[in-house]
């Protein structure tokens, strides 16, 4: 008995979302009695991988196949029911990603194992299994109970603080036999955005609307998030006008972020917009209209013209790191 | 080629979220229902197009749900489509609605499955992949391409940081976001065809479901926004360092 949890890695290193949802793998093992079994697919250094035992996994399961280093989602699938049975394990975790979101629902419906998408909260044991998820595009919260033996849960990136321990997790080599169809996605190519946080794991946001007025006025909006080391965005009809790459449009139609800061300037905070971002930690707006809705949804506000302060607001983010080095 | 789409009905995205009995369910009074935009403006569209680019022959619109989501089914019929199904459930889950479209769709035997990324009401983002496990195919999600050749599907998905085009054979179950259709809005003649094509209704077996929800919250409101004069950003800064502690 044993909580399972799938732990993603690029470049060498295994992500700090990862770290995230080991250390909350560790909690439920905690409050269920039980220990931790993280679940690596792929080439990854052993040592690498002991430093799991920092935030509460006693064991990695490591599946050393090179084509792992790719998601495949019926192999990955494969894989971490070949873990569960070994450690007779009940509860499987991942993260509320890209590689999760195309994971854990098949281990759901393989397993007729409840899943709770987006999980913000440890389970209450309380009431059954509740855990609390953003429903409605952030305009509410749900307190959901896997009913099922079997749970499945992804958990939403950035939601809980890391506390790195002590520990290190010892290492076995799990086989699986794999079949024909666990690889029948072929990737041909991948192309990744160069010299850019990618949106979906940035700490720190800049996101500009139709208030920026051009394309032309975008240096501005770069210019203070190459300041802060954030990554930029856009609302939609930025986007749908060819302003800005289609990856960077967030809201309802277009990509989530949960950064700890996101600078909305001169957005107008449509609810469709907010639907994208209000996950975020802390919301800064700078808008000229000081009736903009984005305003409600704000922690800290600016009334201005944009093409105004955001040259002054990077130049004092200059003058804060000169001051904090 | 036989097509599915998945279509799902969700509250209109400006609805205002307000909660009933104790907090344990969601007054529809007043909320418009409308087809989950990721549904209607990528996985309906996309399937029209490749109506009528010739490569494929039907187009199935599915959703679950009682008599009261025939209105959102027949809208999205109105776009386009040769058949509607409703499955007769009042389905609580992602599990149970995979399960019942899966069940439906052994039956007829499709090439390509589409559904939107998510629906908008509880964002779970399951069905597609559950069906893919379900009816034993391969799932793509986070599509922003899709192109359709014989038997073989070349899509363009979201990655971490970037895109990647990938193959597969069908069948195949894909989840669309942004970039899979041009948008489109249904003309009258659209409207009209609507009324004469087929609404099957689909009495499923019985699936249950494997999750439950308690009860609901709605956010706790902004304990007050901080205003900064656009003369003194180095205040703000001071703040999102000193008090917000993000920078
Ligand atoms: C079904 C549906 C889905 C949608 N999905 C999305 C989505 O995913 N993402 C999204 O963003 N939108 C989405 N929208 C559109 C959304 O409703 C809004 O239309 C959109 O967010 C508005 O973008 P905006 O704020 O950039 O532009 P506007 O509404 O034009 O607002 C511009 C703002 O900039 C301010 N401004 C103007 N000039 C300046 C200046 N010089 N300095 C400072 N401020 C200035 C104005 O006061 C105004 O508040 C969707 C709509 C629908 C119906």
């Amino acid at each position: 008995m044993s909580v399972i949890v799938l732990v993603e890695h690029t470049e060498g290193n295994i992500k700090k979302k990862s770290l995230e949802a080991v250390q909350y793998a560790a909690g439920i093992a905690q409050k269920t009695g039980t220990t931790v079994s993280a679940v690596v697919l792929g080439t990854l250094a052993d040592s690498e991988m002991e430093n799991l035992g920092q935030y509460g996994a006693q064991k990695v399961l490591h599946v050393a196949d090179a084509r792992l280093d790719e998601l495949h989602a019926r192999a990955y699938t494969s894989a971490l029911i070949a873990a569960a049975q070994k450690e007779g394990s009940k509860i499987i975790i991942a993260l509320h990603d890209i590689n999760g979101r195309a994971v854990a629902p098949r281990l759901s419906a393989k397993l007729k194992a409840g899943l709770v998408a987006g999980a913000l909260s440890y389970p209450d044991l309380d009431k059954g299994f509740v855990i609390k998820k953003a429903v409605f595009s952030g305009k509410a919260f749900a307190f959901v109970n896997i009913t099922s033996d079997v749970k499945v849960i992804t958990l939403m990136p950035n939601t809980f603080q890391l506390n790195k321990g002590e520990g290190k997790a010892t290492i076995e080599k799990l086989d699986v036999n794999f079949g024909d169809k666990d690889f029948g996605v072929k990737v041909k190519e991948v192309n990744l955005i160069k010299g850019e946080i990618p949106l979906a794991d940035a700490q720190l946001v800049v996101s500009g609307g139709r208030g920026m007025k051009g394309p032309e006025n975008w240096g501005l909006i770069e210019d203070l998030a190459k300041e802060l080391g954030a990554g930029t965005a856009c609302s939609r009809p930025v986007a749908d006008a060819h302003w800005r790459p289609h990856h960077e449009h967030v809201g309802q139609t277009g990509g989530t972020v949960r950064p700890n800061l996101y600078i909305a300037v001169g957005i107008s905070g449509a609810i469709q917009h907010l639907a994208g971002v209000n996950g975020s930690k802390t919301i800064v707006v700078i808008n000229k209209d000081p009736e903009a809705p984005f305003f409600k949804a704000a922690n800290y506000g600016v009334v201005g013209d944009a093409l105004e302060i955001l040259p002054r607001l990077t130049e004092a983010v200059k003058n804060f790191k000169q001051n904090h080095k | 080629m036989k097509i599915l789409v998945c279509i799902s009905q969700v509250p209109d995205t400006s609805t205002k979220i307000v909660l009933k009995d104790n907090n344990t369910a969601i007054n529809n009074q007043g909320v418009t229902f409308v087809i989950n935009p990721y549904d209607e403006w990528y996985a309906l569209v996309r399937a029209l197009e490749l109506k009528e680019a010739g490569i494929a022959s039907d187009i199935h619109l599915v959703t679950v749900g009682k008599a009261d989501t025939e209105p959102v089914i027949r809208k999205a019929l109105a776009l386009g489509g040769d058949e509607a199904i409703r499955i007769d459930a009042d389905s609580h889950d992602p599990y149970e609605t995979a399960n019942y479209i899966a069940e439906y769709a052994k039956t007829v035997g499709y090439d390509l499955i589409l559904c939107g990324k998510e629906s908008i009401d509880y964002n779970n983002g399951a069905v597609g992949a559950m069906l893919a496990e379900l009816l034993d195919t391969d799932y793509i999600g986070f599509a922003s391409d899709i192109q359709i050749e014989g038997n073989t599907a070349t899509v363009k998905r979201e990655i971490e940081g970037g895109e990647e085009t990938d193959t597969c054979s069908l069948p195949v179950v894909i989840a669309c976001q942004k970039g899979v259709a041009e948008a489109r809005i249904p003309n009258m003649r659209g409207i009209m065809a609507a009324r004469t094509r087929p609404l099957k209704v689909v009495t499923p077996g019985t699936v249950g479901s494997v999750t439950e929800i308690l009860s609901y919250e709605l956010p706790p409101a902004k304990a007050g926004i901080k205003m900064v004069s656009a003369d003194n950003m180095d205040e703000l800064v001071e703040l999102l360092h000193a008090e917000a502690k993000v920078i």
